[in-house]
């Protein structure tokens, strides 16, 4: 139990060091990569406590998908030469003690809730039966719910990736100006009478072509 | 101290969570760090979900927890979209320099 205690220390003063250099860090590039630091170290929490299963698919979706497109974004678009000031702009306007006040609040306000909170107790006998099945694996419990009562929100969340990728595929697409393009309607509706003329040369005259 | 609660879970959340709110509202400067902060407010929504799924031996929360990374993906792919375009656009993604709909 020490053991785990430790490494949950270790996880957790990582975890809040990267979100802080994530906000904080001058370079966009930095601040993608203490991302994935924060991913990473969230997961193996999430692997000590007991959901391999989520653990596991934090690492792929969002180290090998949102990070790298982040990353991607970051090095197309060139931002990493804009600086990321945090405290100071040009014009340092009022809006950031006021930020740092309401921030401070929400965080006292969820500290407070946290410390004081506690269950009904009739709340307890009316949790939902999907309990927690310690003879099977953990991504054998999951499929085994997620497939059965939640089908149709985990079809319908298959629908919003769907929505997701057409909208992003429209909103970057670009018909460029000026670029020759393959047009196979015109290749195959092309009649031998516009391609092809016979022409009968004569003697010493040759033909005269006309492009 | 030393038995890991789920009051040492929420608190890891909640201290993610603000941090995602500080960038949000203190970041003067690039746009990429505002959606690189919604995505730690959703993760600490899912630390949230998953410590409280184990603690009360809920499988259910696991399961929304694998919703919302879906929407989350989406969300970056779609974000991420609107600021290559709005880059090519106007030739900036600074946060100060993001002022049309001021007409």
């Amino acid at each position: 139990m020490i053991i785990h205690s430790i490494f949950f220390y270790i996880f957790s003063i990582i975890a809040v060091f990267s979100a802080i250099m994530v906000t904080v860090s001058r370079n966009t590039v930095h601040s993608v990569f203490f991302l994935i630091l924060d991913f990473i170290t969230i997961s193996c929490l999430f692997i000590m406590i007991g959901a391999e299963f989520i653990g596991m698919i934090m690492l792929i979706v969002y180290v090998g998908a949102v990070a790298v497109l982040f990353l991607f974004v970051v090095m197309m678009l060139n931002v990493s030469k804009q600086k990321n000031e945090w405290l100071g702009g040009e014009k340092n306007s009022n809006h950031i003690p006021i930020g740092l006040l309401i921030s401070g609040v929400i965080f006292f306000e969820l500290i407070i809730v946290v410390g004081g909170w506690k269950y009904k107790p009739e709340l307890l006998k009316t949790f939902s039966s999907i309990g927690i099945d310690l003879s099977t694996t953990n991504t054998h419990e999951i499929g085994k719910v997620l497939y059965t009562d939640y089908i149709h929100l985990f079809q319908l969340s298959g629908m919003v990736l769907l929505v997701a990728m057409i909208g992003a595929i429209v909103l970057t697409f670009r018909q460029r100006e000026g670029i020759k393009r393959q047009s196979y309607f015109k290749q195959i509706s092309r009649e031998r009478n516009e391609g092809v003329e016979l022409a009968d040369p004569k003697n010493n005259e040759g033909v005269k072509i006309d492009v | 101290m030393f038995e890991i609660t789920l009051g040492h879970y929420l608190v890891l959340a909640a201290t993610i969570f603000t941090i995602g709110v500080v960038g949000i509202f203190l970041n003067r400067k690039n746009i990429i760090v505002i959606l690189m902060s919604i995505e730690l407010i959703l993760l600490a929504v899912n630390i949230n979900l998953v410590s409280f799924s184990i603690y009360m031996n809920d499988l259910v929360g696991q399961i929304f927890t694998l919703f919302i990374l879906t929407v989350a993906a989406a969300e970056a792919a779609i974000g991420l979209a609107i600021i290559v375009i709005y880059y090519r656009n106007s030739g900036t993604i600074r946060v100060q320099e993001i002022d049309k709909l001021k007409g």
